[in-house]
């Protein structure tokens, strides 16, 4: 039966593949600056930032160098002192090439920030704070990469009391909001306190894996005395990072199909998109680098890395050193992240992780031969919204996309990949919705 | 900068996979039933061990006759073909003539799997189909019973086993009656100790409903079969037994004797779980299972057979389709749709 809001520090269903999170007692490090870095203008969910330096301009580090298009969209800075090469079209990790802002980097260069000044941020109000931060360029760093301050401005109508940083990291490799816990944890308490009252949560409530309960309990241990601030552990299960599932286990509340989490209350902000707040706002910067997991079987030197925007993948295998002649090179995680195409294809700010899976390695972890569906029904104990993954399926197989949408709720699918994952039949169920989406996307604007 | 020749490859996400297909599946199924095909032929013998042999090949030649002729897709790598042949085998008395066995395993494949479609679109337990075909063509063979445990068993099968094919058996010179037809035409008790060790004369593979149990128990342990099913089965077997009981304890038997006789242990654990013929939706499966219990224990008590576990389960795959379209489950952030 669907209780959603009955089960004990987890919701129904879901999956439980490995955890493979080899580099979770990594501490952060910094890797050197590669020569060329490559900053795409769309980064982020919205209109793409608009360039604010021309071609041979030199710029200094934490400069912005692209701002943003209104309010739906976020400002860019210069992640090192260097000369811009160019502003032209370079791969990006989704697959078709996006306008990019091509950066030489200054090899002599000592690389310190030299942009922004400290401030004193308690007189702001909550539209001040919205402002300065989307001057940060801060967007969702888990890998949705929505501009924060949007989930932050609460349209009218809607009353938010309580704000739920999301620390789960429920994907495998993964260990970047992790490590960003057990290190930078004053950093996130001084982000939660802007954050909330930009949102104007009362409440505030932190959703942990229990694989992580180090990070929850240094952080248990350093919330200031009479905050109504709650660190909550929550059972380790893909997919407990989903927004919507977290609002669900640590409130009991329910968004509604297609709504967001402020129509019941809540704004979910990722663990280390708060931290980096806390890190940036007093100073006055912008964002120019961020916490990576860099892991996988390919990967000679795994761990976690504070790269600075724009580092091709290439210059990161170089340095960690690949092994192998073959493989497939994951941006984010790997239930959902993307397999790039080119190896030019640079970090952007919602890459939390690269993986490197090698030829052998991929034979063993991945689907295999394809077999009919024989009804087992595991893709419906694993769908964490309930829908009917198999009967879905079908219909895919049937092109029948409209019944699809119309009769199995087939738009509420977040692709979180469950069912493709533990189909026995290796039948790349979540695929087949992602391509039924595009073609009613397309008959829909046609 | 160093341009590496590496080959990408470009997959969509999810880019891992459960280590689980349906080859493994039906592996361990098949791992889960060697105990029971051991119990069968330490219990019954050589007739046991003949059968089981000639109907595993008759449903794997078939299955490849089949496949070569092109009337079935999929391979015999899946183990499906090999399964639904040692199930059959399980479900048919000991002393059954070899070539009646070799018929049952070819329905099972020509009927109950390719005139479908092949693998998952078998909407009627393949097995129970070929056993169901056999049941009303040869009528006499299949309810001529064998006691277990005949000193002889080893060296001389009984006579109905190696009868001529197109021939029926001659009578034989010892014969049995299973627990459900000693209590439907003798109203007769068996004690709960021989149900449970399955020291009785039935199907081979029926008898013993300790070793059923924990073969099926081992399977969804490991996550291969879903356990709601067999649950629901007895659940709903014994409840209704219960009822009866209740009403009249003189006339109608106890729980326990209904769920340890017969085929209702393996029809709950190995056949009602076959994934094809079984709901999917969570409401569904309870209901299939309850619905199978229930009509098991209505046909064993007012039909003119003793035993009703294989047209209960049929009769589910039947409606199996139509429960999943009754009960669809609440989907996140939706209120309760109707069907």
């Amino acid at each position: 039966m669907a209780w959603f809001g009955l089960q004990r520090n987890t919701f129904a269903r879901g999956i439980h593949p490995p955890e493979l999170k080899s580099t979770q007692g990594e501490p952060i490090r910094r890797l050197d600056f590669a020569p060329r870095l490559i900053l795409p203008l769309n980064q982020h969910i919205g209109k793409p930032a608009l360039p604010r330096v021309r071609k041979h301009q030199e710029v200094v580090r934490g400069e912005p160098i692209a701002s943003a298009d209104g309010f739906f969209s976020a400002p860019l800075h210069a992640p090192a002192t260097g000369v811009i090469e160019d502003i032209t079209l370079m791969p990006s990790a989704r697959g078709p090439k996006a306008l990019s802002i091509v950066l030489k980097v200054y090899a002599a260069d000592d690389q310190r920030v030299r942009y922004g000044q400290e401030r004193d941020l308690a007189p702001l109000n909550p539209s001040q704070l919205i402002a300065a931060i989307q001057d940060t360029g801060m967007v969702g760093l888990g890998g949705a990469a929505f501009p924060t301050h949007v989930k932050l401005a609460v349209p009218e109508g809607s009353q938010v009391d309580t704000l739920v940083i999301n620390g789960c990291e429920c994907e495998p490799f993964l260990t970047t909001d992790h490590r960003v816990m057990l290190e930078w944890a004053d950093d996130l308490l001084a982000g939660i306190d802007y954050v909330r009252r930009a949102c104007g949560a009362q409440r505030v409530l932190i959703g942990i894996e229990d694989n992580k309960w180090d990070a929850a309990a240094r952080i248990a241990g350093r919330l200031p005395p009479g905050a109504d601030i709650a660190v909550r552990t929550v059972r380790s299960k893909y997919p407990q990072g989903s927004e919507k599932l977290l609002i669900t286990v640590l409130t009991g509340r329910e968004v509604p199909s297609g709504g967001f989490p402020h129509q019941v209350g809540c704004v979910v902000q990722n663990a280390a998109t708060v931290a980096s707040l806390g890190r940036l706002l007093p100073r006055t910067q912008g964002m120019i680098e961020r916490v990576v997991t860099i892991s996988g079987p390919g990967i000679a030197k795994p761990g976690n890395y504070l790269l600075p925007l724009g580092t091709p993948m290439d210059y990161v295998l170089d340095r960690l050193g690949f092994r192998g002649a073959a493989g497939e090179i994951i941006v984010g995680g790997p239930m959902m992240g993307q397999a790039v195409a080119s190896l030019d294809v640079p970090v952007t700010k919602a890459v939390s992780g690269i993986l490197a899976l090698t030829a052998d390695t991929l034979a063993q972890q991945q689907a295999g031969q394809l077999y009919p569906c024989i009804h087992c029904g595991r893709c419906l104990q694993a769908c964490p919204l309930h829908l009917n993954p198999m009967q879905l399926g079908l219909l895919a197989a049937a092109r029948e996309y409209a019944a699809m949408a119309d009769n199995y709720h087939l738009q509420d699918c977040f692709e979180c990949g469950s069912c493709s994952y533990t189909c026995p039949a290796n039948i790349p169920l979540v695929q087949y919705f992602r391509i039924a989406k595009a073609m009613l996307r397309e008959q829909g604007a046609a | 900068m160093t341009r590496r020749n590496l080959l990408l490859h470009l997959r969509s996400s999810p880019h891992l996979h459960a280590p689980l297909d349906v080859a493994r599946i039906m592996r361990q199924v098949l791992y889960a039933l060697l105990p029971l095909c051991a119990l069968a032929v330490y219990l019954f013998g050589l007739s046991a061990l003949l059968l089981l042999i000639t109907v595993v090949l008759s449903c794997v030649l078939s299955e490849y006759l089949l496949q070569r002729a092109g009337a079935l897709p999929g391979s015999l790598a899946d183990g499906s073909a090999l399964v639904s042949g040692v199930l059959l085998a399980l479900t048919l008395p000991p002393g059954f003539p070899l070539w009646m066995g070799a018929v049952a395993g070819a329905v099972a494949m020509l009927l109950g799997k390719a005139l479908f479609g092949g693998l998952g679109h078998n909407i009627f337990n393949p097995a129970l189909l070929g056993r169901a075909f056999v049941q009303a063509a040869f009528p006499g063979a299949i309810t001529s019973w064998q006691p277990a445990l005949v000193p002889e068993r080893f060296t001389t099968p009984f006579a109905g086993t190696l009868a001529w094919p197109l021939q029926q058996p001659a009578a034989d010179a010892i014969s049995g009656a299973t627990p459900l037809g000693q209590f439907k035409f003798d109203h007769a008790d068996t004690a709960l100790q021989t149900l449970l060790l399955g020291t009785h004369a039935g199907s081979l593979g029926e008898t013993s409903t300790l070793l059923i149990l924990l073969c099926g128990l081992y399977l969804a342990l490991r996550g291969m079969l879903n356990w709601r099913i067999p649950l629901a089965v007895l659940l709903g077997a014994g409840a209704s037994a219960w009822l009866f009981h209740l009403y009249d304890p003189g006339a109608y038997p106890t729980p326990a004797f209904v769920l340890g006789s017969g085929g209702l242990m393996l029809g709950a654990w190995f056949m009602a779980t076959d994934p094809v013929g079984a709901p999917v939706t969570p409401r569904a499966i309870w209901l299939f299972g309850g619905l199978i219990g229930v009509l098991t224990v209505i046909i064993r008590l007012f039909g003119a057979l003793p035993e009703g576990v294989m047209y209960a389960i049929l009769l589910g795959n039947a409606l199996a389709p139509g429960l999943d379209q009754l009960t669809p489950p609440r989907v996140y952030g939706h209120s309760r749709s109707r069907p």
